[in-house]
């Protein structure tokens, strides 16, 4: 393999872990928060991807008003899922919860079919991030630069929210012992409101350049990558910010670089997560960066 | 007029009760105590009057307002703080963090000021940081305020958990067990602290402590549960000297040859 080649992949393993991380953030803050694996999270992403695709193909709205639009839109149907599907059950056996979750899964899924139809759609990427560029002997798309970018600038303002700022420590505090935080006088359901929106606003992100890299949306399009995207959270010790993105990038070079050097096992490109997965809980059970949890009494 | 008014409370668990017909007032700037062998109820009283439990019966009255099944936190912002048998601090935050934390309640500005820090938002989180600060110094801390809590010497977490609630703004503060696992020496000065913050913010204390020493000092009233009953109340030399408490302390003696 030349150099060039294997740069190529780099930069590809690059891009597509930074889709990965931008979504394990959202699972692994969920989990930080309420220990709840929140399995709609694939198909809130999968969501983004459509509204991106309404605003820019259906209304014609410019892509520079339709993408913040879309972060809005997606942040407050994560809420909302929050409100409707785990809100009422914050005092239920953690089991009601996680069903629940697989119920909010399948429903937005299914209201997707119904509504859209389960025809894929082409995703309508605006030209100036598929163009091309030549760099030395390779093509690469300049998406596969800006994606990168805006997951460092994306993950810089998450790192100055949680760490800078009253709400990012209220988020953390609560993650740290909810019950202790509300006699504190934090308003947990705000909270906990708040965290749902920026993790599905980090999914949009993720899922609008999602949308630009792989041009065709389907309603079942976030199921594998939700589930990728979870196991990079448990990769990387669920509930630890740093180590979603860790995982991510882990996750997302590995598979690439899987397929460029071992290219009969293209055909098991997802299991790839799953074996890694395996293999890192042999070694390390919470995780890259999980803390050990200690029996609680 | 009664700061804190508990009506006939009544905490069942399923088919255990807790806490049975259990009253109490509270008059502003009083230091009370309440005592009792273990789970005879106590903790089960903290939690009801700070909204963590919902009494199956009975009203718990702050301030003549009724908060009988309040959220905690509004709980918290109308006046009552609390801290806790085995220390809970938000052990991964800064201990500067933790007492900020306390505060935030008391931020007007809303989550979109907070998180872009707008002017008015920046000079209200000055003051909070500057409050902070204050307290910290008050409480000895102030050295230690960019240290992680969890890593604080148990005595300094105990005192970290005080400056927290106090930061909260409270008219009635809650402790339970603050001495515990304390020395003499350090439960005398301990002693000395709750009076003296008790005296400078003008609160109300109502703690839970098995340290005798510590609550008969510092008490000027004391009630005594068990098995969730009030068997006993008034002042620290009535209680000390009243048979049912000795009892319930002691256990009686059936068979006095032994």
């Amino acid at each position: 393999m030349t150099l060039d080649l294997f740069l190529q992949h780099l930069s590809n393993g690059i891009s597509l872990g930074s889709l990965y991380a931008l979504i394990a953030i959202g699972y692994t803050m969920v989990y930080g928060i309420l220990r709840l694996i929140n399995f709609a999270h694939g198909d809130i992403f999968m969501m983004a991807t459509y509204f991106a695709f309404f605003g820019i193909a259906t209304f014609q709205i410019p892509w520079f008003i339709t993408f913040p639009l879309v972060l809005v839109l997606t942040a407050a149907l994560g809420m909302g899922v929050e409100a409707v599907a785990y809100r009422p059950l914050r005092d239920a056996p953690k089991i009601s919860l996680l069903i629940s979750a697989i119920g909010a899964s399948f429903f937005l899924e299914n209201l997707t079919i119904v509504l859209f139809g389960g025809v894929p759609k082409p995703f309508p990427a605006p030209k100036l991030f598929t163009d091309v560029v030549q760099v030395g002997t390779v093509a690469i798309q300049k998406l596969t630069f800006y994606i990168p970018v805006v997951t460092i600038l994306a993950l810089l303002g998450l790192g100055y929210l949680i760490n800078r700022t009253k709400t990012g420590m209220a988020m953390r505090a609560v993650s740290m012992d909810y019950e202790t935080a509300q006699v504190m006088g934090i308003n947990i359901n705000r909270t906990i409101a708040f965290t749902f929106g920026l993790g599905s606003l980090l999914a949009a992100v993720g899922g609008i350049m999602w949308g630009m890299k792989f041009p065709q949306i389907q309603p079942l399009m976030g199921v594998i990558p939700g589930l990728k995207c979870f196991i990079a959270a448990v990769i990387g010790g669920i509930g630890n910010i740093a180590g979603a993105v860790i995982g991510g990038f882990i996750l997302g070079i590995g598979e690439i670089m899987l397929v460029a050097f071992l290219p009969n096992l293209t055909g098991y490109r997802d299991a790839f997560a799953f074996v890694l997965l395996i293999l890192i809980l042999m070694s390390k059970p919470t995780g890259i960066l999980g803390e050990k949890t200690a029996e609680k009494v | 007029m009664s700061l804190l008014k508990i009506q006939d409370v009544t905490m069942n668990f399923g088919g255990l009760t807790a806490l049975r017909n259990f009253h109490l007032e509270l008059a502003p700037g009083e230091i009370v105590g309440l005592i009792g062998p273990n789970g005879a109820g106590k903790t089960t009283v903290f939690n009801i009057i700070t909204g963590v439990y919902e009494p199956t019966h009975g009203r718990v009255f702050f301030l003549e307002r009724e908060i009988t099944g309040l959220r905690p936190d509004l709980i918290t912002k109308a006046g009552i703080a609390r801290t806790f048998q085995n220390i809970r601090l938000f052990k991964g935050l800064s201990v500067l963090e933790n007492v900020l934390v306390a505060n935030h309640l008391h931020l007007k500005a809303n989550y979109l000021a907070a998180v872009f820090k707008l002017p008015g938002y920046r000079r209200e989180e000055r003051r909070m940081r500057e409050k902070a600060l204050a307290l910290l110094e008050r409480v000895g801390l102030l050295e230690l305020r960019d240290e992680q809590a969890g890593a604080l010497p148990y005595g300094l977490q105990r005192r970290l958990e005080i400056a927290r609630a106090l930061a909260t703004e409270p008219k009635l503060l809650l402790l339970d067990e603050p001495a515990a696992g304390m020395n003499p020496k350090e439960a005398a000065d301990l002693t000395a602290f709750i009076k003296a913050i008790q005296a400078e913010f003008g609160l109300t204390v109502f703690l839970i402590e098995h340290h005798m020493d510590v609550v008969m000092n510092i008490s000027e009233r004391i009630y005594v549960l068990d098995y969730g009953m009030t068997i006993a109340s008034g002042k620290p030399a009535e209680v000390q000297n009243n048979q049912r408490v000795i009892e319930a302390y002691l256990g009686v003696n059936e068979d006095a040859e032994d």
